[in-house]
């Protein structure tokens, strides 16, 4: 018994060294996922920001076809960076709405103009209550719809050209 | 040149640390042979000289940053022409690899203290001592110079520096790493000793006596930099609040925790020669502490709100360091530990018992806040993300925190070796009679909740208890370590007493007010005057001009400000804070509504101050005790000459 106790802190020390060198080698994963993950879209009534283009309703996603929902804002400065893959992403055939975080028409008209405009609505989300309820936690996100309406997948940050052809593949398989 | 001279002196403190190891064991495996003296005196010389090559190298990297030498990248990227110079100085070890510098620094230095100093050890363990201090710097020279070289050149060199965090920008926190590194590292001389003791198979009270003033010097750094660091969070960070269980704090705490208890643990084996695997045990923990909490902190694998990216070469670095020294440490434990003899018994009533309880009653804290500190590791290995916060450590360690103080209380009322429960009890009385009337008091009159009445309680309680020992003693003749351990048990019941008060009596206002408007808080009016910009040296700020009035006194001016630092672009929280002789009034300023109206947040912490004071009160008992102790032992030693 007292035997064991003396090698009870080596043991311990070496259990300790063990996990400590299994976080070193795998470092966790620090962002935060939605837990929306592989739910139906849930209950969202935005209002549309633009006057003219419709706003966000989760009616609107079971249509049978998968859509991107693209969460972004005119003051974040990584959707601009993104801005030119949603585009090939609309010319290759997407659907993309977009919701507008705390933002006001004016500055999103401007950042359409600059920056090319690949939404087919916006809803207007100006406290981030539709952003919570989607689990998503900054700009620019973005959730793949499947045409039951729900959320097969989210992007966080922006999209990179060499995203692209993953983002094609998971909608396909969404199909 | 200055860098290059640094990186040398580096290179040569390492050639001179590789010297020490085969001196010492040299010295070790011949100590009684002839020749062993001369031996024993060159290893003492090299062991001072690795010292002072480790102090160039700091003080050369100190020097680089004073001139704002901008080939440097360290000085590139911590650094700023413009900066006042205290903070060039601090920003020497505001980062990564001159903090490690500084670590390696005390660890040399603290190694060429021992061999200056150290009189009394027997030749051989006193030589496997240096040594093992010596096998540990290799390590972090090495570590130093692959894997963190403070002295790297840029070419070409910018025209300025990037700046330095201005959250570090404040003077309380330019000293505060240092005087934490002291501790931490001052323990590594606690740790060479167990190392040395095992090796030569000489563990007993002289041992202990060696040991106890680096213990005693190192924790009262570890008080010093503890303490000094909650005030810097409670006003720098703008929350008003004054420990946040955060990885880095409790990288800090269980040092302090393992040296509590090493401390009361070593004066056992000194005086009764009880304790002695126990001891041995503690001096090397303590120290691992300090190891692991640099890993945590320096690796950045707990910190993910900080979100610093891990560096897996440094990472792996310091934990293939740690496995070495600490797995190697408690292998030699484990192999002659079963040869020590047991050394003196006692009873269960006793100082020795009492002093058993208490660094069992630190055991369980220091295994809550490991667990705690380390959960979330745990958890990663298991797939799930987690953070442990603030009421996981309460709950868990707070009851424990309880038990401690009472032990405290009654501890230094035992006699050594064997007591009786009805002296105990006879003793206990006043105490525990204090301690009722101040919780009824509390409870009933003041208001508070249970558990805050309680803790104030068991304060009054552990502060009548802890002046005990001085009744009916000669006051002149009493020793100073006596003093000591009453002035630093004092400081306990003082700081226990100002986290209840301010835990039960606290009172917050966040309310948005324009100009002319006011709001009230505890016994204060707080009248918004005027919200204005102001400049400092590298930093603008929106000030905002506050007139405080408290009933039957004279109103004052408080001026809390949001600062905004250009270099890097930051904005800090400076909370103005009040403190009057009960508590501290705390204001914030914060956002403006755009319509004149702006974010005051108030706080009124009745007695806040006493936790900071209580502190200070601890770490200089520590210093009366160590001054004691280093006096009593030369005393000890003219005499035996």
């Amino acid at each position: 018994m007292r035997r064991l106790l003396i090698w009870a802190p080596l043991a311990l020390f070496a259990l300790i060294f063990g996990l400590v060198a299994a976080g070193l080698i795998k470092p966790a994963d620090r962002t935060i996922r939605s837990g929306m993950i592989g739910k139906p879209l849930p209950e969202l009534a935005m209002k549309p920001l633009l006057p003219g283009r419709p706003g966000i309703a989760t009616a609107d996603f079971a249509t049978g076809k998968p859509r991107l929902l693209n969460v972004f804002a005119s003051w974040c400065i990584p959707c601009i960076a993104e801005a030119p893959q949603l585009l090939k992403l609309k010319q290759a055939g997407l659907e993309i709405d977009a919701i507008a975080i705390r933002d006001t028409p004016d500055a999103v008209r401007a950042f359409l103009a600059r920056n090319g405009d690949p939404y087919a609505r916006i809803g207007d989300d100006p406290t981030g209550k539709a952003q919570i309820a989607l689990g998503s936690s900054g700009v620019p996100e973005t959730f793949l719809i499947n045409g039951r309406g729900e959320i097969v997948d989210q992007h966080i940050g922006d999209i990179r050209a060499d995203d692209i052809p993953a983002i094609l593949r998971k909608l396909e398989a969404a199909k | 040149m200055i860098a290059e001279a640094g990186l040398a002196a580096l290179w040569l403190a390492t050639g001179f640390a590789l010297v020490q190891v085969l001196l010492a064991w040299g010295a070790a495996k011949g100590a009684d042979q002839a020749g062993g003296p001369m031996v024993m005196a060159a290893l003492r010389r090299v062991a001072i000289v690795q010292g002072l090559l480790a102090l160039a190298a700091f003080l050369l990297l100190v020097t680089l940053f004073v001139q704002s030498d901008m080939s440097v990248l360290l000085v590139v990227e911590n650094s700023h022409s413009m900066k006042p110079l205290i903070y060039k100085i601090a920003g020497a070890w505001g980062n990564h690899e001159g903090s490690m510098l500084l670590w390696v620094t005390v660890l040399a230095i603290s190694g060429a203290g021992v061999a200056l100093f150290e009189k009394r050890l027997p030749r051989g363990t006193l030589a496997a001592t240096l040594g093992a201090q010596a096998a540990i710097a290799i390590g972090f020279y090495a570590f130093l110079a692959f894997a963190s070289n403070p002295f790297v050149r840029v070419s070409p060199p910018p025209l300025d520096g990037q700046g330095l965090n201005p959250l570090l920008q404040d003077p309380g926190l330019a000293f505060h790493p240092p005087t934490l590194y002291l501790g931490y590292v001052g323990l590594s001389v606690a740790f060479s000793f167990a190392v040395g003791a095992l090796l030569m198979r000489d563990v007993g009270p002289a041992f202990a006596r060696a040991m106890r003033p680096w213990v005693l010097a190192a924790w009262i750094f570890l008080t010093i930099g503890i303490t000094a660091g909650s005030y810097w969070a409670y006003y720098e960070l703008g929350w008003g609040g004054w420990w946040f269980w955060d990885p880095v704090e409790n990288a800090s705490l269980m040092p302090w925790l393992a040296a509590t208890a090493l401390l009361h643990s070593v004066s056992v084996l000194a005086t009764r020669d009880g304790l002695r695997a126990w001891t041995v045990m503690l001096a090397v923990v303590a120290f691992s502490m300090s190891m692991i909490g640099t890993f945590l902190v320096r690796s950045g694998i707990l910190i993910s709100v900080h979100a610093f990216a891990v560096d897996p070469t440094r990472g792996g670095f310091i934990l293939a360091l740690l496995g070495l020294y600490i797995g190697g440490a408690l292998a030699l434990f484990g192999a002659r530990i079963g040869t020590v003899k047991q050394g003196a018994t006692f009873e269960l009533v006793s100082r020795e018992g009492a002093l058993v309880l208490n660094n069992l009653l630190l055991s369980v804290i220091l295994g809550v806040v490991f667990i705690g500190t380390l959960y979330p590791l745990v958890a990663q290995a298991a797939g799930v993300q987690l953070s442990i916060g603030a009421p996981f450590f309460e709950k868990a360690a707070v009851p424990v925190g309880l038990a401690l103080v009472a032990a405290t209380a009654a501890g230094p009322l035992l006699k050594w070796r064997r007591d009786q429960w009805n002296a105990l009890f006879g003793k206990l009385l006043v105490p525990v009679g204090v301690a009722g009337v101040a919780f009824a008091l509390v409870f009933a009159l003041g208001g508070a909740q249970w558990l805050p009445a309680l803790v104030l309680g068991l304060a009054a309680g552990l502060a009548v208890a802890s002046v005990i020992p001085l009744i009916r003693r000669n006051l002149r003749r009493t020793p100073l370590h006596l003093y000591g351990m009453v002035v630093a048990h004092l400081g306990i019941a003082v700081s226990i007493a100002g986290m209840a008060a301010d835990g039960a009596f606290k009172v917050e206002r966040l309310a948005a007010i324009a100009v002319g408007q006011n709001v009230s808080v505890g016994p204060y009016r707080v009248e918004l005057l005027e919200v204005r910009p102001a400049v400092g040296p590298n930093w603008s700020a929106l000030e905002a001009h506050l007139k405080v009035t408290r009933i039957g006194s004279a109103p004052f001016d408080l001026f809390p400000q949001q600062r905004f630092f250009a270099n890097p672009p930051t904005n800090t929280n400076e909370a103005a804070i009040a403190t009057e002789l009960d508590g501290q009034l705390y204001t914030v300023i914060g956002q403006g509504d755009g319509e004149g109206r702006w974010q005051i947040r108030a706080w009124w912490k009745p007695f806040v101050t006493l936790i900071w004071a209580g502190g200070a009160m601890i770490a200089l008992g520590g210093l009366l005790s160590l001054i004691g102790r280093v006096r009593r032992e030369r005393r000890d030693a003219e005499e035996a000459a």
